[in-house]
């Protein structure tokens, strides 16, 4: 019997593709494809709705791995905050894979959004809600440790949502209800001891690319972060100084440099987007003078046209 | 790959699998070393005598010769025990065996010294041949990719064959029959609804039947591929690979 390319392309997708037989949702189509699951389009047939769900790539997975995809979907789902999408549902289909289905968000990642020539002031507010996103999941003990780019999404409405928390981890336990058991959670006891190395290469902290997974903190993030700002601002033509200091203190390679939260960043975004002096940043007189000219430039301008048309009339009169 | 989320670094650990034939390569038991040995050879012959022909430009005879010599050379000298899944999978650690044996071969030109006509194992190069003269067209992959993409297809095939005997020995024989017609076949036409007015079964019946025949074949697929990498990091990471990340109608492939 001979196979041909199609046909081995076609047994390859049948048996990769999740088995939904069992459960409420029909395939639609495959989203994307990541390091330990793959994203797929579905129908909710109850609830005649498109969703998200996220299976395991690999097939007869380990304790370890449905743990850890388990445990994903718990945290998004008690992580609440309109920049982490919903968790709808968590359930294993009939091969044994882990799978949780997750609301459908429409919309682009952030870097197809930079590449759409977004204007510098835009992109600083929609990173500026990833931050705040971020700093919700650090005030719940909760570190996401692979923020990037490809991992948050600018909706259809221009909500900005972080994804993909297969590889967080929990610092405590908090007030506000979240109590996981270290213990039981595989990734943190098992797989991932000291000396793993969790992350994107490009976006991974110094100590996390170490494989210091103990010395982990809200710092790591953090970290991240700033390598996303430092995207967004690349291909930026005009860049101000306050901005690239701000890059360069969450991209600090010892971790005491940075920001000590996603939220001190997220301030200091909100200061820069508002024209005022930013904590990463010392200015000179002049700049402050500058700064705050740009920041009043409507009263500047009305105040010239008022001395302009006082030299004016002082001319006139005198003729 | 540098945007790709990576969980590994120094300390990631290997676990070694049930059931491997590489495993079993490393048995002090002579009996489970060969059968391992027939294993590996079951699941690679073929493969390996397509690309000496690419990748080689060998003849048939020529291609026989240093495919039966390479297999009995890794058996006599128990080759396949040095495999280290920390460095490589399987695969490509018996593709670069391969190309150091041929190339050994090659310049001492020692083929008719070692007796290159005797037949040491029960291969079927005529088969083998066939689909080659077949399919002859297709050469624009890396010899690293073309090797990896006669594997899968090796794979998948024996998987149908062993779906095929599952089948007719649990009496299953519609299974099959719908699975060949709807997934084997290039038939364009061909839909559960003409599927069920041909074997007189409900459409629904259809969709269970194919369903639980996809399942099955799922489970002998990954089954043959666990008997064919070392541990369960290697074995991941092959089924990845085996099943959809990279299209094989491409030229780049990740291994």
């Amino acid at each position: 019997m001979w196979l041909s390319d199609d046909k081995l392309n076609h047994l390859r997708t049948i048996v990769g593709e999740p088995d939904f037989s069992s459960t409420k949702y029909t395939f639609v189509k495959e989203l994307a494809r990541g390091g330990m699951g793959t994203v797929y389009l579905a129908e909710d047939r109850e609830l005649n709705r498109l969703v998200a769900i996220k299976v395991l790539n690999t097939p007869e997975a380990t304790d370890d791995l449905r743990q850890r995809m388990v445990r994903e979907a718990q945290i998004i789902a008690r992580l609440e905050h309109p920049g982490i999408v919903p968790v709808h549902d968590v359930g294993t289909l009939p091969d044994g894979r882990v799978f949780y289905a997750m609301k459908f968000v429409r919309g682009s990642r952030l870097d197809e959004y930079a590449a759409q020539n977004a204007s510098l002031r835009d992109r600083l507010r929609k990173f500026q809600a990833a931050c705040d996103a971020v700093a919700f999941a650090h005030a719940h003990g909760v570190i996401h440790r692979d923020l990037k780019p490809q991992n948050i999404m600018i909706g259809s409405f221009g909500e900005v949502l972080v994804l993909d928390w297969g590889v967080a981890k929990i610092v405590n336990t908090d007030e506000h209800g979240l109590h996981f058991d270290l213990c039981s959670s595989a990734f943190i006891c098992g797989n991932t001891g000291h000396g793993t190395v969790i992350g994107t290469p490009h976006y991974m902290s110094p100590e996390q690319a170490r494989g210091e997974i103990d010395q982990l903190d809200e710092r790591a993030d953090v970290y991240s972060l700033g390598a996303v700002l430092n995207f967004l601002l690349k291909d930026q033509a005009k860049v101000s100084k306050a901005a690239e200091a701000i890059c360069l203190k969450a991209t600090a390679r010892e971790k005491e440099g940075r920001y000590a939260s996603a939220s001190e960043l997220s301030l200091d975004i909100g200061r820069l987007l508002d024209a005022e002096p930013v904590s990463a940043y010392r200015e000179s007189a002049i700049e402050k003078v500058s700064r705050w000219v740009s920041k009043n430039r409507f009263l500047v301008l009305l105040v010239l046209a008022y001395l302009l048309m006082r030299i004016f009339f002082a001319l006139t009169s005198r003729r | 790959m540098e945007d790709d989320t990576d969980i590994g670094g120094p300390l990631h650990k290997f676990p070694v699998t049930d059931h491997s034939a590489i495993v079993g390569a490393r048995s002090d038991d002579q009996l489970v070393r060969r059968r391992a040995f027939d294993r590996i050879l079951a699941s690679y012959w073929k493969p390996a005598y397509k690309y000496i022909r690419y990748k080689w430009q060998a003849d048939n005879e020529d291609a026989k010769d240093l495919t039966q010599g390479f297999f009995a050379n890794a058996f006599e000298k128990n080759h396949f025990a040095g495999y280290d899944a920390r460095k490589a999978s399987f695969q490509t650690f018996l593709r670069t065996c391969l190309d150091g044996f041929v190339s050994n071969e090659r310049k001492a030109r020692r083929r008719l010294k070692r007796g290159g006509d005797v037949d040491h194992y029960q291969l079927d190069f005529v088969a083998a041949e066939a689909e080659l003269a077949a399919h002859a067209s297709e050469t624009a992959l890396s010899p690293e990719d073309y090797f990896h993409r006669e594997w899968a297809r090796w794979m998948f095939t024996m998987a149908v064959d062993a779906f095929r005997q599952s089948c007719e020995q649990s009496g299953r024989t519609v299974h099959f029959q719908l699975f060949e017609r709807y997934d084997l076949r290039d038939d364009a036409d061909v839909s559960y609804a003409s599927l069920a007015e041909e074997f007189g079964l409900e459409p629904a019946t259809v969709n269970n039947y194919l369903a639980a025949a996809r399942r099955e074949f799922r489970k002998i697929v990954l089954e043959k591929l666990r008997e064919i990498t070392a541990t369960d990091e290697e074995f991941r990471t092959e089924a990845r690979s085996l099943l959809g990340i990279n299209d094989f109608t491409t030229k780049t492939q990740r291994h």
